[in-house]
């Protein structure tokens, strides 16, 4: 298969991060056909190429603007989600340094089709530089007429706020995150209500990620037969991948869904030299563990569901036979205790626990029952928690006791870790 | 100056492009560093009069977010991500190396007052692993030299530019007046695209079309 940058196309160009440059490269010319469209034309063709959400779920993004209400007499806002926090993902935020404008671009277009004149991009605040590229990129845009009132003549406003975060993984999640953008502690929403019909101040909302919305423009100027030319049957169009790790060319790539990661492994040179693939995350650290003998799942949202995992975020964390399973595991469980909005008991007692028993296991301490206690407390949280963190948080734990349960056991019959952490270091041998 | 005339202006400015007041809450905390490095008593007590809240509610917000601090950090607060994949790339190494060469543990700043160390989360930047920020700035592909040199150069008030950053590296003071909205003229400066985040484009570029393949 072959890569098809669309998102990433133009991120070698001169200057692309700046107006002229995205101008130069094409830029707001999808804005001007969509401002001649009918809004709910907009939202049609959205649904009818197929895209679904890039944010984790792989909800279909024109779908979700159509729960809209219209004609409701209310504001309509929408959100886009930056917050980009899940382990492993980091596509959101080479792309948002590389071309912000093209988001702005997707959020005109977006906004317009939900019938909503003030947006917010929520961008997490531990990334300085790309918040300056959105303050600067929002800047321009409204120098440009882009933004603000009468947007290029048509008779359309729109206000966008760039927000920034200040440190919290929960508030990706989308309703955590109205809460924080409402100017409180940022904790997940009882839904329903859905944020379609009461999100950000009681009013209608959608929230979309980043990738998603960035890219309604290329789908506005290509149109729904060339995006669906790309992709797998229920999961359309082309999408970043991010390959990290134990990789000869850690980097993004962009392909259609459904490209296999013994794909993306023979295009970008494989595992690190003379180590094998142990392990991978499909979608983020919240998605189950696979192994090598899941190289040829095809990488869509049905593809890795029916091999056990989710595609979760496409982020393609890959470690080889010198990592620790148990090491890798319970650091992932620090990060989702210490991640743990606290108001629900499964997760913020549950996550405790789970950290407890596997620093136990890790270090050589616990028992073989220490596995089922694992595994029962992980039944407890999942499906119980209030929100999808405290699932996310069994992920690892599960698949790696599935895949891995004989190195548990190991560290238990050597009374220690089994591998020197050194191997797996980028500079083995240099000068660790 | 006293924290409440450098910001009061820029406090309403940041709180009219908001529908509702309290939802600037997250920028005027952010100001509220930019000036006296941390949120102190004073600065929550002024957030809480601009916005009409009492300073509980403020705290409660503020203690929420880990970027939020409560004790002064350094002038260069030097995050090492040790989430998983870093951790195991380099950054567990990273850490440690750095906490001994500085003397100081995790959220604890050196007596000079120049640097601060935190162990942080995925930074939404695996592929330029093991990953070090310093006040909020990408400083990638780190080794555990690299990382001792790299607080060395701000210790000696000679700070390197990050790697996908502006040319200089800002202060923590004002990097944290960005986060709050204001817009510091920097965003054209550093690289558009880091060598990691340009591979993919580059192996497609090199592809050869397969025969009858349209475009
Ligand atoms: C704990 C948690 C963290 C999340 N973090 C993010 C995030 O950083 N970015 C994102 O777009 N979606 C994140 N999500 C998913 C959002 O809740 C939401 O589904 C998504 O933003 C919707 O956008 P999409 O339909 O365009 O994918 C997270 C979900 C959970 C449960
Ligand atoms: S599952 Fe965890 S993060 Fe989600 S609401 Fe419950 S405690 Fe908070
Ligand atoms: S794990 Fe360190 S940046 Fe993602």
């Amino acid at each position: 298969m072959k890569l098809t940058p669309v998102l990433s196309a133009n991120w070698d160009q001169k200057d692309l991060f700046t107006i002229d440059g995205y101008r130069r490269n094409g830029g707001y010319s999808a804005m001007k056909k969509a401002l001649a469209m009918e809004p709910a034309a907009i939202i049609s063709l959205i649904k009818e190429s197929g895209l679904r959400g890039r944010g984790g779920a792989g909800f279909p993004t024109g779908l979700k603007w159509s729960f809209i209400p219209q004609g409701d007499g209310k504001p309509h806002y929408l959100v886009v989600n930056a917050d980009e926090s899940e382990p492993g993902t980091c596509k959101d935020m080479p792309l948002l340094l590389a071309n912000p404008h093209v988001l702005i671009e997707g959020v005109i277009i977006a906004s317009y089709a939900i019938n909503s004149n003030q947006a917010f991009i929520y961008v997490r605040g531990e990334v300085v530089h790309v918040v300056r590229r959105l303050q600067q990129a929002v800047a321009d845009a409204y120098a440009a007429g882009l933004l603000g009132k009468n947007i290029d003549g048509k008779g359309y406003d729109l206000d966008l706020v760039i927000h920034a975060g200040a440190g919290a993984y929960i508030c990706g999640e989308e309703t955590a995150l109205l809460d924080s953008l409402e100017g409180f502690r940022g904790q997940p929403r009882l839904r329903p209500p859905f944020p379609a019909i009461a999100g950000l101040y009681a009013c209608p909302t959608v929230i979309n990620n980043v990738e998603s919305i960035a890219s309604v423009p290329a789908i506005i100027n290509g149109g729904v037969a060339w995006f669906a030319s790309m992709g797998t049957e229920k999961s359309k169009g082309f999408t970043l991948y991010s390959l990290s790790g134990h990789v000869k060319q850690p980097g993004q790539y962009e392909a259609p869904l459904g490209i296999t990661l013994r794909e993306l492994l023979e295009l970008s040179g494989g595992v690190r030299e003379g180590h094998t693939l142990k392990f991978w995350t499909p979608g983020g650290s919240s998605t189950p563990l696979f192994t090598a003998e899941h190289l040829d799942v095809p990488l869509d949202y049905e593809g890795v569901a029916s091999a056990g995992s989710m595609l979760g975020t496409k982020a393609l964390q890959i470690f080889d036979e010198t990592t620790c399973i148990v090491r890798a595991v319970l650091r992932w469980s620090e990060f989702y205790q210490h991640e743990s909005c606290g108001k629900c008991t499964p997760c913020r007692e549950g996550t405790y626990w789970l950290v407890q028993i596997l620093k136990d296991l890790e270090a050589g301490k616990g028992t073989e029952e220490d596995l089922d206690k694992l595994l029962d407390l992980c039944d407890n949280i999942l499906g119980r928690a209030f929100c999808a963190l405290g699932d996310g948080a069994t992920s690892p734990i599960t698949s790696s006791i599935k895949y891995f349960r004989s190195e548990y056991i190991a560290h238990l019959t050597a009374g220690q870790c089994p591998f020197d952490p050194v191997a797996s270091t980028l500079f083995a041998g240099v000068n660790a | 100056m006293l924290l409440k005339e450098a910001t009061s202006d820029q406090m309403d400015e940041i709180i009219a492009r908001y529908p509702r007041s309290r939802s600037a809450i997250m920028p005027l905390l952010h100001l509220v560093q930019s000036i006296e490095g941390f949120v102190t008593p004073q600065g929550i007590e002024l957030v809480a009069s601009k916005l009409g809240l009492s300073t509980a509610e403020v705290s409660g917000v503020a203690t929420f977010y880990t970027q939020y601090k409560r004790r002064p950090v350094g002038e260069y607060h030097v995050g090492v991500c040790t989430n998983t994949l870093c951790a195991v790339m380099g950054g567990d190494a990273i850490f440690a190396g750095l906490k001994e060469h500085l003397g100081i543990g995790n959220d604890e700043r050196t007596s000079d007052g120049k640097v601060s160390l935190e162990h942080i989360e995925c930074n939404a930047a695996c592929d330029y692993a093991p990953l070090i920020m310093v006040n909020w700035e990408f400083f990638d592909n780190q080794t555990v030299e690299s990382a001792k040199a790299l607080v060395d150069s701000l210790r000696d008030g000679e700070p390197p530019a990050p790697s996908r950053g502006p040319d200089r590296l800002p202060t923590w003071k004002e990097n944290s007046a960005v986060l709050a909205g204001l817009n510091d003229g920097h965003a054209n400066e550093g690289v558009q695209a880091g060598p990691a985040s340009l591979v993919g484009l580059e192996i497609a570029n090199r592809q050869i079309p397969e025969i009858g393949e349209q475009r």
